[in-house]
């Protein structure tokens, strides 16, 4: 047995509310993440899934610590991270990579994609830039003529291949990938996924897929994280979570899920809104 | 009845620079009926139903082609007579209830303006009937909702709101316009049913814009799939997803994530199919001559 890559106890986050902020002085703080428990086995992918609102975009923030926890802890690869500052945080940053959500907001527009592609490398002082960048096109699908582009010249789907390519040019051992191909159409987000699977695959490694969309979660992740109002409502392996949902609330986003496929009796079926009424049940 | 609700015949828009973004759009929806209209992005499905509300961008051009309403010709109408027309017959829901909504007006006023300024209606009538729609759609607290600013609602109920208003004035056709894309799964769930109840309970016909193949599985009739402008396919519903008769409708449902079968779907969509569908593209515009270009310049 190998020992997780992430080991997170106890895990909170608390962060200011802004719309209960008086004119002058400090807004209170909200409770976002409620103590949570979980692992991230090493060269894997686990899908973190919630509504909007869970806590599953702070819970990854918290990971490659963009945001510094309240409480708990969080090891990663055998060293305690949780209260890191930027310059203990320093020499593990090129093991904590991400790629986001809108690749149009997270390229530079001024840039090329080979200079951005360039930015991580330089900074961790590498050599022979120009063929890594080039190699870390050709990862993704794109050719190394790329390299001189900017971003308003690529399309949606070209544009993420360029983020994963930023994010796993220095062959990172931990990737988050917060809702990346939520804006992409079908046939693209088909392309992007079954590409972040084989890196996934052939760079072993972990990864943090955070989605709302249970189907793709099923396809791409090993095991499952389902969020609910910043806890945990259960966890467990894709397949067994699939095959035997445990929680009701699983259960429910699982069937709220519109399938292409013809069922007259889909729209009438689980009474859904019965939950807005009903106060969030405890696991 | 004899005339459909909405009936779109050979219709095509450029822009300035003349390239098609239409191309010879053919479409009905009977009375009553929901039609899919599904695509990605960039299909223009989108702007049909902007044309049919007549709120094109000043940039597009219809260049040829016709839209009736219940059997009257919108182009035949001046331009005052037409938005009349469409202003009593259709409404609008719309993808992002925030921006359909003004920020700085309560709820209440906003549902009742279309009423009592467009359609003419008495102020406590247009309440009373707002007040029973919001009741349809199962908002408990009508006098609280009413009073309140758009941000104060969360986007399930602001999309509630939305559905209420527009079902208010009894439009013969929706323009559902992506109307689920920006909610969460369980409540997309429940606008849907809510949308579908409503249709089914005042007869309106649906012209539903999305680019869920789910979600057209779930609430249609009738389904056109369009791909750059050009319509692809068209079928019932149960027809085209029993055999779909188009590569590229094949491609989209291979595509299209399903947690039952998730090794045989999230299939990239074949280069094969889309070279085939540009030629099929490039070979519609080269047969293609407008019968009733604009003037040429803006």
């Amino acid at each position: 047995m190998t020992e997780p890559l992430f080991k997170v106890r106890g895990l909170k986050v608390a962060l200011p509310d802004m719309t209960r902020k008086p004119p002058f002085g400090r807004a209170p703080l909200v409770e976002i993440l409620k103590g949570l428990d979980f692992d991230l086995p090493r060269r894997s992918v686990t899908g973190i899934v919630g509504e909007s609102g869970s806590g599953k975009s702070t819970l990854g923030r918290s990971l490659v610590r963009l945001i510094e926890p309240t409480g708990g802890t969080i090891i990663f690869d055998g060293t305690d991270i949780t209260h890191l500052g930027e310059q203990g945080l320093a020499p593990l940053r090129h093991d904590l990579q991400m790629i986001f959500q809108d690749p149009m907001s997270s390229l530079n527009p001024r840039r090329t994609i080979g200079a951005i592609i360039a930015a991580p490398l330089k900074h961790n002082g590498l050599t022979n830039v120009g063929a890594r960048v080039a190699e870390a096109l050709e990862r993704v699908g794109l050719p190394p003529a790329f390299a001189t582009r900017y971003r308003h010249e690529l399309s949606g789907g070209q544009r993420q291949r360029v983020g994963i390519a930023r994010a796993l040019a220095l062959s990172p051992k931990f990737v988050l990938a917060d809702e990346i191909v939520s804006g992409l159409d079908v046939s693209t987000q088909a392309q992007i996924l079954t590409l972040l699977e084989r890196l996934a695959d052939e760079m072993e490694l972990t990864v943090a897929f955070i989605s709302h969309d249970l189907s793709v979660v099923r396809r791409l992740c090993k095991q499952v994280i389902v969020m609910r109002m910043g806890e945990i409502v259960e966890a467990g392996p894709t397949d067994t979570l699939f095959a035997a949902p445990q929680h009701p609330y699983t259960r429910e986003l699982i069937a709220a899920i519109p399938l292409p496929e013809i069922d007259p009796d889909w729209l009438a079926s689980t009474p859904v809104e019965e939950r807005e009424i009903q106060a969030p049940s405890g696991a | 009845m004899s005339a459909p609700c909405l009936e779109i015949e050979g219709l095509s828009a450029t822009l300035a620079n003349g390239v098609r973004v239409l191309r010879s759009v053919s479409l009905t929806v009977e009375p009553g009926e929901v039609r899919a209209l599904v695509g990605e992005s960039g299909a223009g499905k989108s702007m049909i139903g902007k044309a049919v509300l007549g709120v094109l961008p000043p940039s597009i051009r219809v260049v040829e082609g016709r839209i009736a309403l219940e059997g009257t010709e919108l182009g035949k109408l001046a331009p005052r007579a037409s938005r009349a027309l469409i202003g009593a017959r259709t409404a609008l829901i719309p993808q992002d209830p925030l921006t359909a909504l003004n920020p700085s007006r309560r709820i209440g006023p906003q549902m009742t303006d279309r009423l009592v300024k467009i359609l003419g209606w008495d102020g406590t009538k247009a309440d009373q009937r707002i007040r029973k729609l919001l009741d349809d759609v199962r908002i408990r607290e009508p006098d609280r909702v009413l009073r309140s600013y758009p941000h104060e609602l969360s986007g399930g109920m602001r999309q509630r709101v939305l559905i209420a208003a527009a079902f208010a004035a009894e439009p013969r056709l929706i323009v559902a316009d992506e109307p689920t894309t920006a909610l969460d799964v369980t409540v997309q769930k429940q606008i849907l049913r809510l949308i579908v109840e409503l249709q089914r309970e005042h007869g309106t016909a649906i012209l539903f814009v999305t680019h869920d193949l789910g979600v057209v599985a779930k609430i249609s009739q009738k389904v056109t799939v369009l791909y750059a402008g050009k319509v692809v396919e068209q079928a019932d519903t149960a027809a085209l997803f029993a055999s779909p008769q188009h590569p590229y409708t094949r491609a989209l449902m291979a595509a299209t994530p399903r947690y039952t079968d998730p090794m045989a779907s999230l299939r990239p969509v074949d280069e094969a199919v889309l070279a085939g569908l540009s030629a099929e593209i490039a070979t519609a515009d080269r047969n293609w001559k407008p019968n009733a270009r604009g003037s040429g310049h803006d």
